[in-house]
């Protein structure tokens, strides 16, 4: 790692200026990946904002068809949160299998998905459930929210403080793991919602995304044989040492097809 | 009288510490006043160095000295050497080219080293390396073994022409020419055997100290053989005189045959101890273990097998090209000559086989041995082979291995090895129950029901280990003896110390041979205490690898012959009977046919007094050494079964089930050697199904250089194993045992492949069968079928 | 240079560690707890599990001067009174561990688990293994070491 100032606020607003006025700061939430990332010399912040002191950023709310998470609730709470688990049972279901335990106890849903990996767990289950994003400033689409391969719509030193996931009829998310990192290669989430289908797409492609084939035969049979022959295009996919695009492409159908029947159970 | 104690499960004595945290590991280690290095590697796989200016970094605050091939150069020190000469079929002898600690003028791979920086933290001094500007121009460099030779290849060194080191043969090449021509059915087959990253959980690390007041230099490292680095760094290096190097090997995480070997670090942070007058550490990070460790397996092979109309194997011929990476490691040049062409017999009877390897240098890690160390890789193509064989006639793979089988021993096989004893069928039928072999069609039927693919695959394996009669491996070009030595010394109230050159990085010789002992003398095991990894308290020894526990354990059994026979004397005395009557029995020494007697620890004591016996003829004292020089390798076989079920979905490949049946003849504690034929196993999936070392074939660039994308076995990615034993004590040591460390890597790869290729209905596949990889396959299959 | 303080294995411990410090690093280097092993620098390999604040993480991916304040426990911590804790009682007994360096991190992470999860079978066993690397013992006996531990204090684990 490269010398880095460090500051502890006790407040937004306190981070705030720290960020305004620390030249090129970071914010560290549950840095279980902005910390290997700096370890490995890829970054070089001046300074490092921990949210992690800051009260009021982390809790659980089930309320009138809403799932309410503060930004710094860590992954394992949401994977063992009884609310959670009546309520989205995919949504906890996905956080439980995130890294590692380990990794569950310091990583956070406001860390996740501020920093946007492209095959990063939680974008799915936002994107999917058409979550919205409170942040610092404002409230944003998750539709408008993720923009590309480690990028969102979030400002500079904008800060995410909760996400709120309306509750769906039904939903799965099914992983098909690196077998190296068990990041996801794909991950699937298909939610069934009052407002129609949602499937999004993790891991495939350089940033989150929806696909709507799949969604639009989903409206019409949310069975898993409506998505079982659609044939993904492997032109925008990444592929890599662990896979082609082509075998990437591929997983999305069988991923959806696999999600799909564990959301009707 | 309570169960021998050899042969029993004893729970590990050195467990205490590990399970504690206060296990000692070369990192745990910290000297008074401390420099903490970084190396600095090449980021080009090949490239001219055509400048280094270290100037801002020497400058830095906290900066102790940074060094450079150039200064090390200076100091008219040796570079690092490979041990062990091989002659090429054409008489001439391997061309090796120079392997300097830092880079002089020209770096050979990513990870390369270049400098060394030394300052007060760790930090500093990798903050330091990016100030150190290397300019380089870059060569075009070659990564794969099969390209390494072609006329374009990029030359690596001046001394190999085609980037050949040697192309040597083994067998009888007249007799198999004559089999192909008399066979009723040829068999081909092409196999990869995937490069491999070693990856002990501990990294590697070096402690390098020198004392002004006794001119002597201290190096604590991660090592399995101390001894055979300091006569390394001492005789061809070039450092310091033996007498005035200690080398300390403390608690080490994991070898696999990775720390065998004598690296740059550690020679250059002993060095530079005495430059800066401050001891030197250094602890590799993962990455770096990842670019510098020397790999393993990587060979490309061609295999013919010539059968009669009997399905009797009459000639076996194989081509490979082994890369030796970018320098040849300290035993590289014997892993895949004498440790692979002479197990291609395998457990079969096959009258002619010939093998030629071509050695290569390419521009990667160097590459070595590494857990079974190139009993893998003949394992591997002879198993696949002998499947495929089976496969093309419809006869059962194990009715067609059955046929082949060796029985009568001694048996001489074509390349060089005499097996000493052996049933192979009794470990076969074995396996064959614990797999419920019989009942596999309606396994597969099953599956098939819910979409899997179900598949069973064989491999029925020898293994050469107890490394080796001194004299067999002199006459084939090895650079040391392969014997080890033991000295036991009883204290005067009974305690015994063995000193042992055999190191155990998790084997738990502290536990085994601590048995021996106490088995032997009839004392407690708490008794015994097993000193190892240390130049300063060991005479002598050669390490532990190649499964050769073994003969560290018949040297001590050796010493206790001499300590016994000694103790005979002194009882004799002092129980005033004849020497000839004096019987040693449960621990004590009696005067046969009466109620007289001695415990073993009166005796010690008598011995260090000296009062009751003459010490004109018998010296006081107990202390005995032996050297033990094996008289052949100990030939552990088996048969491993494994099932597989693939998604053909996902491409992923899922071991349902996984039998183990050894013969490692007499053992002294069977929980351990469980725990080393699962270790071995899950190594041995790991190259089958996940692990792979790639280099991008452009750049040169190590692809796989972290977790991130080297995968390891992970505990849900592995079964648990059904184990079995068969024994057949072996003949060759007093013990009757053999070696059973690297059995597990080296039966296994052929079994899981076999599945999967049975599985799948094809012929060759390439390891790892990674789910994407399978995928592929299913889709070629598919396509050709169309 | 910023100092910290926290608790670690009971006793108020603090020092002075550069901002870029890690925990991992606090430990072994400021306090000479090396049983806390760095086995890789990914944040995979597990061999660095301590507990802060009674949960398992990696301290390897934690800056020291995060767990300012924080209870930490080591695999030094672990045994009370010279007594070994049940599961470094179930490495020995069921042969866990084999050159030891996982095994600090194994045995954390196992303590952890058997906290967290009731009736642990060996399937969740194998998988609340996903950040642990051991390259010698194929796992098979941890598994059946932390499924011994787990049977004995039946949730009973403080």
């Amino acid at each position: 790692m490269y010398q880095f100032q460090y500051f502890r606020p006790k407040s937004l607003d306190e981070a705030r200026k720290l960020f305004e006025n620390n030249g090129d700061a970071k914010f560290l939430a549950g840095g279980q990946t902005l910390i290997p990332t700096l370890k490995q010399r890829l970054a070089q912040p001046t300074a490092l904002i921990d949210l992690g002191a800051i009260g009021g950023m982390s809790g659980i709310k089930v309320a009138g068809g809403m799932v309410t998470i503060g930004a710094a609730t860590k992954h394992n709470e949401v994977a063992t949160s009884v609310e959670i688990r009546k309520a989205i049972p995919a949504l906890a279901e996905l956080a439980n299998h995130i890294g590692d335990p380990a990794v569950r106890h310091m990583g956070t849903l406001g860390g996740s998905i501020a920093n946007n990996d492209p095959a990063a767990d939680y974008p799915a289950a936002v994107l999917a459930l058409g979550a919205t994003i409170k942040t610092t400033s404002r409230t944003i689409n998750a539709d408008d929210y993720f923009t590309g391969m480690f990028e969102t719509a979030l400002e500079e030193g904008e800060i995410v403080t909760e996400v709120n996931f309306p509750v769906p009829e039904k939903a799965a998310y099914m992983k098909f793991p690196n077998p190296a990192s068990r990041y996801a290669m794909v991950g699937v989430f298909v939610a069934k919602t009052k407002a129609g289908v949602r499937v999004a797409v993790t891991g495939a492609a350089s940033c989150v995304y929806r696909e709507s084939a799949m969604e639009a035969a989903l409206g019409k049979s949310f069975t898993p044989d409506a998505v079982a022959n659609i044939k993904i295009s492997p032109s925008n996919l990444n592929g890599d040492l662990h896979g082609s695009a082509e075998y990437r492409a591929h997983l999305v159908t069988i991923m959806a097809k696999r999600a799909v029947a564990a959301a009707n159970g | 009288m309570s169960a021998p104690i050899i042969g029993s499960a004893v729970r590990r004595k050195e467990d205490h510490r590990f399970i504690t945290g206060q296990g000692r590991y070369t990192d745990d280690i910290n000297r008074p006043g401390q420099a903490h290095a970084y190396f600095l590697r090449s980021p080009h796989a090949h490239a001219k160095i055509r400048s280094i200016d270290a100037s801002e970094a020497r400058a830095a605050k906290g900066v102790v000295a940074v060094f450079t091939g150039a200064d090390f150069a200076r100091d008219k020190l040796g570079g690092l050497i490979c041990g062990w000469m091989i002659t090429s079929k054409d008489g001439t002898p391997m061309k090796a080219g120079a392997h300097p600690a830092l880079a002089v003028d020209t770096v050979r791979y990513v990870g390369d080293h270049v400098a060394i920086v030394i300052a007060d933290t760790y930090a500093i001094a990798k903050d330091a390396a990016e100030l150190v500007r290397v300019e380089y121009t870059e060569l075009p460099s070659v990564t794969e073994p099969s390209k390494a030779q072609s006329a374009g290849a990029p030359q690596i060194h001046t001394e190999a022409p085609r980037n050949t080191i040697y192309q040597w043969e083994l067998g009888n090449k007249a007799e198999t020419e004559a089999a192909f021509k008399k066979a009723a059915h040829t068999v081909k087959l092409n196999v990869t055997n995937n490069r491999l990253i070693p990856n002990a959980m501990e990294p590697r690390a070096a402690v390098g100290e020198y004392d002004d007041g006794t001119s002597g230099y201290t190096l604590y490292t991660t090592s399995q053989n101390p001894h055979v680095a300091r006569l390394v760094m001492s005789a061809f290096i070039g450092i310091a005189p033996e007498h005035k190097l200690r080398v300390v090997a403390p608690d080490v995480g994991g070898g696999f045959g990775s720390k065998i070997f004598i690296y740059a670090e550690e020679v250059v942070c002993t060095w530079a101890a005495k430059k800066v007058k401050r001891p030197v550490k250094w602890t590799a990070e993962r990455s770096e273990s990842f670019l510098s460790d020397a790999h393993g397996r990587d060979h490309v092979t061609s295999a013919e097998l010539a059968l009669d109309g009997d399905a009797r194997i009459t000639g076996f011929r194989v081509k490979t090209i082994a890369n030796l990476g970018a320098y040849m490691s300290t035993f590289s040049s014997s892993v895949p000559t004498y440790l692979y062409g002479t197990l291609l017999s395998g457990q079969y009877d096959i009258p002619a086989i010939y093998c030629e390897v071509d050695a290569v240098y390419t521009n990667t890690a160097p590459v070595d041995a590494y857990r079974g160390a190139g009993r893998p890789e003949a394992t591997f193509i002879v198993e696949r082979i002998v499947e495929e064989a089976a496969r093309q006639l419809k006869i059962d793979s194990a009715e067609f291995r059955r046929k082949n089988f060796v029985r009568s021993f001694p048996h001489q096989t074509p390349v060089i090895m005499n097996y000493d004893a052996g049933d192979y069928d009794a470990s076969l039928d074995k396996a064959l129950g614990l797999a419920d072999y019989k009942n596999f069609p309606a396994r597969k039927a099953e599956a098939k029901s819910r979409g899997k693919l179900r598949g069973i695959g064989f491999s029925t394996y020898i293994e050469a280990c107890g490394l080796a009669p001194s004299a067999a491996v002199a006459s084939l070009g090895a650079g040391v003896g392969l014997w080890e030595s033991a000295e036991v010394r009883v204290t005067p109230t009974g305690g015994v110390e063995v000193f042992t050159g055999a190191h155990s990085h998790g084997q738990g010789h502290e536990t085994t041979f601590a048995q021996v002992v106490a088995g032997r003398l009839g004392i407690p095991i708490e008794n015994v205490e097993i000193v190892h990894g240390d130049t300063a308290s060991v005479q002598f020894g050669m390490g532990t690898y190649g499964s050769r526990t073994s003969v560290g354990m018949t040297a001590i059994s050796r010493a206790l012959d001499k300590i016994e026979a000694k103790a005979k004397r002194i009882a004799a005395h002092v129980l005033e009977a004849a020497h000839a009557d004096i019987v040693f029995e449960n621990g004590e020494f009696k005067v046969a046919g009466t109620d007289r007697k001695l415990a073993f620890h009166e005796v010690a004591l008598q011995a260090y007094l000296g009062h009751k016996f003459p010490t004109s003829e018998i010296e006081p004292g107990l202390k005995e050494s032996a050297f033990h020089d094996p008289t052949n390798f100990t030939f552990p076989a088996g048969c491993h079964i494994c099932e597989v079920e693939i998604d053909p979905e996902t491409g992923v490949t899922k071991i349902v089930q996984f039998t183990a049946v050894d013969d490692f003849g007499n053992i002294i504690n069977p929980m351990i050697v469980e725990g080393q034929v699962q270790g071995g196993i899950a190594q041995g999936i790991g190259q089958a199904l996940h692990e792979h070392g790639v280099y991008d074939t452009e750049s040169g660039q190590l692809v796989t250089g972290s977790y991130m994308d080297y995968t390891m076995p992970r505990a849900d990615d592995l079964p648990d194993y059904k184990l079995g034993f068969t024994v057949t004590p072996c003949p060759s040591n007093p013990l009757g045992v053999k070696g059973c460390g690297e059995a597990g890597a080296i039966a296994s790869p052929p079994a899981v492949i076999n599945a999967v290729t049975d599985a799948l209905g094809i012929k060759e596949f390439d390891m790892p069968a990674t789910p994407a990889r399978v995928w592929a396959a299913i889709q070629r299959t598919r396509a050709a079928a169309e | 240079m910023p100092g910290v303080a926290m608790t670690v294995n009971g006793k108020a411990v603090s020092g002075d560690v550069e901002t870029r410090t890690l925990l991992v690093h606090f430990l072994r280097e400021n306090l000479r707890l090396t049983g806390t092993h760095v086995g890789c620098d990914t944040s995979q390999c597990g061999a660095c599990v301590v507990h802060v604040n009674g949960k398992a993480v990696k301290a390897c991916t934690m800056l020291a001067v995060q767990a300012e304040g924080a209870q930490v426990t080591t695999i030094e911590g672990l045994a009370k009174d010279g007594k070994l804790h049940p599961v470094q009682a179930a490495f020995k007994e069921h042969h866990g561990l084999q050159c030891g360096f996982c095994t600090p991190g194994m045995i954390m992470t196992a303590v952890d688990m058997i906290r967290r999860i009731p009736d642990l079978d060996e399937t969740t066993i194998r998988q609340q293994l996903e950040g642990n690397l051991c390259r010698c013992t194929g796992y098979q006996n941890i598994v059946k070491a932390i499924k011994a531990a787990a049977d004995e204090t039946k949730g009973a684990l403080a």
